[in-house]
């Protein structure tokens, strides 16, 4: 029967290219428990959690179990909780601990969305919720925030990306104890998406439903393996290639999304098809790169390589499932990815280079160790440049950089697991202070005479 | 519902007759089978028919799986869903 060779390929992809579900999230809106009392509102936010995703987890294990594919991860992501009005950091941390007490007791490992959406302006709210930031961060275990500085539509809120360096280090400082990990549970974003289920940049958006599952599949592991045998191909059949593998995998997730929002009861929403690596041997977006034909990721060609990748994963998702959405393309995480890792040790993977590959990566600026005496306002440059490469190009575009303290370039931070291991990377010491520190608004861009 | 059991390892003697059992015991009914020794491993595919009202699939999966560490070998028990929904289109 034909179907045996579609099994041993099948079987292949899982035990040794690493597919996998990488995670399924669940949505859920708290917009319905937020009052004027931050004690209530939280003790709301927790009930309401604990009650709705009470079996995502073993769902989600049967399900994988039933189809051999295992999810890897159970998550949460929650409406954005700056729309919850309080006054103080005191305050927001009582929002902060509910949400990780309900992680903890539902048996996720991340719940996403202590974010705020200031990309035109802050409210008084807004302010003190990013001041609470650190300290969220540091008291709590599976909690991950972002903020969404810019858009397309209204350009970037230079006051708020001010906010940002100074913000960063002391999360670098409060957490200090770890390598300043905490600065790896937050994201930068320009033109955040509303259904990303992947973390640390997960929120359950204003304008989504009450309740609904997302997922999203990874597989960097079955690209390479598909590309090896290609030596002598063109890219245009490369890129042929990357598309239909990229089908394949959407595919399986798309079955196992279905099936687990049906055995919930809760609607599927979308799926987000991203190549997203992890620091296992045979699971790396740089190695593709490599196969095709690049010494080390970061070589000159590396920003074409990975645009065709991009392009090529984001067409086969979209034609697999009826629900594209997310961030879908390729993750470019430094410490997460061990042959970015090793690139950047050979001195073949600098900043400037990776912040080219960001302009036509799905994301951006991702998982960076950077000296720990970086200024403030160099890091809020940092995310200006990268919230005008999304801004003017329509696209998502993220900074998850990590100032680790007391650490200095050609260091290395090591957090373990799947957050893997960096290099502190040298970062340009000329000063940006007086442009940051001038605040505003950068105008919206226009959208027409595109050169 | 109908799955997929996947039987890789080294070649011995009697695995089809230990897994064939399994199945039996469990009121399984084997709709195809295939088998081959590849560069020296025994692989074989079944395609089965589980019958809900008497064995649930974890059920099956726990036994095989068992089975697969007791002589080790890696037998892996899938719905069928899985590889149609990836390889059509």
């Amino acid at each position: 029967m034909a179907i045996y060779k579609d099994v041993l390929e099948t079987i292949h992809m899982l035990e040794r290219e690493h597919l996998d579900i990488r995670t399924t999230t669940m949505g859920i809106s708290l917009l319905d428990c937020f009052g004027r009392d931050h004690r209530e509102s939280s003790r709301k936010v927790y009930d309401k959690i604990t009650r709705l995703a009470e079996n995502l987890v073993k769902v989600a294990d049967e399900v994988g179990d039933e189809y051999g594919i295992s999810i890897v991860n159970k998550r949460l992501s929650v409406t954005p909780i700056a729309l919850a009005a309080a006054g103080s950091t005191e305050e927001w941390l009582l929002y902060a601990k509910a949400l990780d007490n309900a992680a903890r007791e539902v048996g996720v490992d991340i719940i996403g969305g202590f974010s705020a959406l200031v990309h035109k302006g802050c409210t008084k709210s807004d302010e003190s919720f990013i001041d609470a930031i650190p300290y969220a961060l540091s008291e709590t275990s599976s909690l991950c925030s972002s903020i969404n500085l810019g858009s397309t539509k209204s350009g970037i809120n230079m006051d708020a990306v001010r906010r940002m360096g100074p913000m960063i280090l002391k999360t670098a400082y409060l957490t200090r104890e770890e390598q300043s990990f905490g600065c790896a549970k937050f994201v930068a974003f320009a033109n955040a998406v509303e259904d990303n289920p992947f973390m640390a940049g997960a929120f359950h958006g204003i304008g989504e439903a009450e309740n609904v599952i997302n997922v999203g599949v990874s597989g960097p592991g079955v690209v390479k393996t598909a590309l090896e045998g290609m030596e002598n191909a063109s890219v245009d059949e490369i890129a042929e290639t990357i598309k239909q593998t990229a089908f394949k995998i959407t595919r399986a997730g798309q079955l196992i999304g279905r099936e687990v929002s049906r055995r919930l009861g809760i609607p599927f929403g979308i799926l987000d098809l991203s190549l997203a690596p992890t620091p296992a041997i045979g699971d790396s977006v740089a190695e593709i790169l490599e196969v095709m034909g690049l010494e080390r990721c970061g070589a000159h060609g590396s920003t074409a390589a990975l645009a065709m990748l991009t392009d090529a994963v984001k067409k086969g998702g979209i034609m697999a499932s009826g629900h594209v959405g997310g961030l879908s393309g390729a993750f470019i995480p430094v410490s997460e990815d061990n042959r970015m890792i090793a690139a950047a040790q050979d001195g073949c993977l600098t900043f400037d280079k990776l912040e080219a590959m960001t302009s036509v990566c799905s994301v951006g600026l991702d998982m960076i160790a950077i000296p720990g005496d970086t200024p403030a306002e160099t890091i809020s440059a940092m995310i200006a440049d990268e919230a005008a490469i999304g801004v003017i190009n329509n696209k998502t575009t993220a900074v998850r950089v990590i100032p680790v303290y007391g650490m200095k370039e050609g260091d290395t931070a090591d957090w373990g697991g799947l957050f893997g291991s960096a290099p502190v990377m040298g970062i340009n010491r000329f000063d940006s202070s007086r442009f940051i520190e001038r605040g505003g608004r950068m105008p919206a861009p226009v959208h027409s005479f595109k050169n | 519902m109908k799955a997929i059991i996947t039987v890789i390892g080294k070649d011995q003697v009697g695995i089809m007759y230990r897994v064939s059992k399994v199945l039996n015991d469990l009121h399984v009914n084997i709709e195809d089978v295939t088998q081959t020794i590849m560069q020296e491993y025994f692989t074989m595919l079944m395609l089965v028919k589980i019958d809900e009202s008497k064995t649930d699939f974890k059920q099956l999966n726990d036994a095989l799986s068992a089975l697969g560490d007791e002589i080790g070998v890696s037998i892996r028990t899938q719905k069928e869903e899985i590889f149609d929904t990836m390889h059509k289109i």
